[in-house]
């Protein structure tokens, strides 16, 4: 995955559903489309739903990075409706 | 002129305390009522009720004080707007539904088209006792499947499509039911786990599960004086027609075994729920 080009980062292990998709998504609308956002998120709740969210939103899934300290990383690249 | 209460019942007029006064229940399939029905149930309840309704626990509407002697034009008033009574005593009742496939992001199934469907094939059919149909469109069971005679649950059967797999890890994550672990690239799917819930393909962002949806059933649900779980019989139907099969079924042997006034659930109690697993059983394998 070293060929993914990361150009932001969003932390939503600070907040809770639904506020974690809603931080993601505010983060996308600052991208360009194709720019790559990678979403820091803690296990349980916002990885079981937050992806499916993004999707849903017409977003392109890449990646989902395992920590293995309790958190993932979710990298989307930004498609433009 | 004797009234004939029983006829009023079955006609959907529920009598009241007070005297010569019925709540009228309304046919409502799938909680789904148009604009013009609602304002002709407005009008209704204005004219010849108390100006309000009741929204009943099962997805229905009532018109409460409705007088005896105005059955006939609340009636015909009431079919101008596309609304017809419902029912009440010893037969099919409202099918009940969630929003499901056609509206809900979680939905697995149609549940309006489908309780549409059961509600022509059965609503008021005359059997020994009460008998509810419910769809519910997933696991999330907003409907509350399990407490229905016939409880319909919609999931999804998923396989793997490792070709177009991009082993992002996110449906290992989006399964509530840790049915799924991935190594060196290739999906596992615990079929003893799976409860046909579909976050996984739903997850996906790259197509890569093949989806079956169908239909989970229970019987014999009750949730009034007594309260029961309706229980499955076989774990997951995928064929449309074979769910119809197996309620008819249901509805045959209900109508065959029960005594007067016994709930489902208390028939198969008594008869014994192994004979109505032969009996979907055989459905389901010979049609």
């Amino acid at each position: 995955m070293d060929d993914i080009k990361i150009n932001d980062t969003v932390d939503i292990t600070d907040v809770v559903c639904p506020v974690t998709f809603v931080k993601a998504k505010v983060a996308l609308e600052e991208l360009e489309d194709g720019e790559i956002l990678s979403v820091h998120m803690n296990d349980g709740e916002p990885v079981q739903n937050v992806p499916r969210s993004i999707k849903e939103e017409g977003h392109q899934i890449l990646k989902l990075i395992d920590n293995e300290d309790g958190t993932y990383d979710l990298l989307v690249r930004k498609v433009e409706e | 002129m004797a009234v004939d209460y029983g006829t009023l019942k079955k006609g959907g007029f529920m009598r009241q305390k007070q005297k010569n006064n019925f709540s009228l229940r309304l046919r409502v399939v799938g909680g789904k009522l148009t604009a013009r029905q609602l304002a002709k149930i407005a009008q209704v309840s204005e004219e010849y009720g108390d100006g309000y309704v009741h929204l009943t626990s099962r997805q229905s509407v009532e018109i409460p004080f409705i007088k005896l002697d105005q059955i006939d034009q609340v009636k015909e008033a009431l079919a101008e707007g596309d609304v017809e009574p419902g029912v009440c005593g010893p037969r099919v009742r409202t099918v009940t539904a969630c929003q499901g496939g056609a509206i809900c992001p979680s939905g697995c199934i149609d549940t309006y088209a489908l309780a549409k469907e059961l509600d022509e094939r059965y609503f008021a059919r005359e059997l020994p006792h009460k008998f509810k149909f419910g769809v519910t469109g997933c696991q999330n069971n907003c409907l509350k499947a399990e407490e229905n005679d016939v409880g319909v649950k919609g999931g999804i059967k998923v396989k793997w499509r490792p070709e177009q797999c991009i082993q992002c890890g996110v449906c290992v994550k989006a399964c509530r039911a840790q049915a799924i672990t991935m190594e060196d690239g290739q999906i596992k799917i615990d079929g003893s786990r799976c409860n046909y819930c579909g976050r996984c393909t739903k997850a996906c962002p790259a197509d890569a599960y093949e989806e079956t949806h169908g239909y989970i059933v229970s019987f014999g649900g009750l949730f009034g004086n007594s309260i029961s779980k309706g229980e499955e019989i076989i774990p997951f139907i995928e064929d449309h027609d074979k769910l119809l099969k197996v309620c008819d079924a249901a509805i045959r042997f209900f109508e065959k075994n029960a005594l007067a006034g016994e709930r489902f659930k208390f028939t198969l109690d008594r008869v014994g729920r192994e004979e109505l697993e032969k009996a979907v059983k055989e459905v389901c394998e010979n049609g």
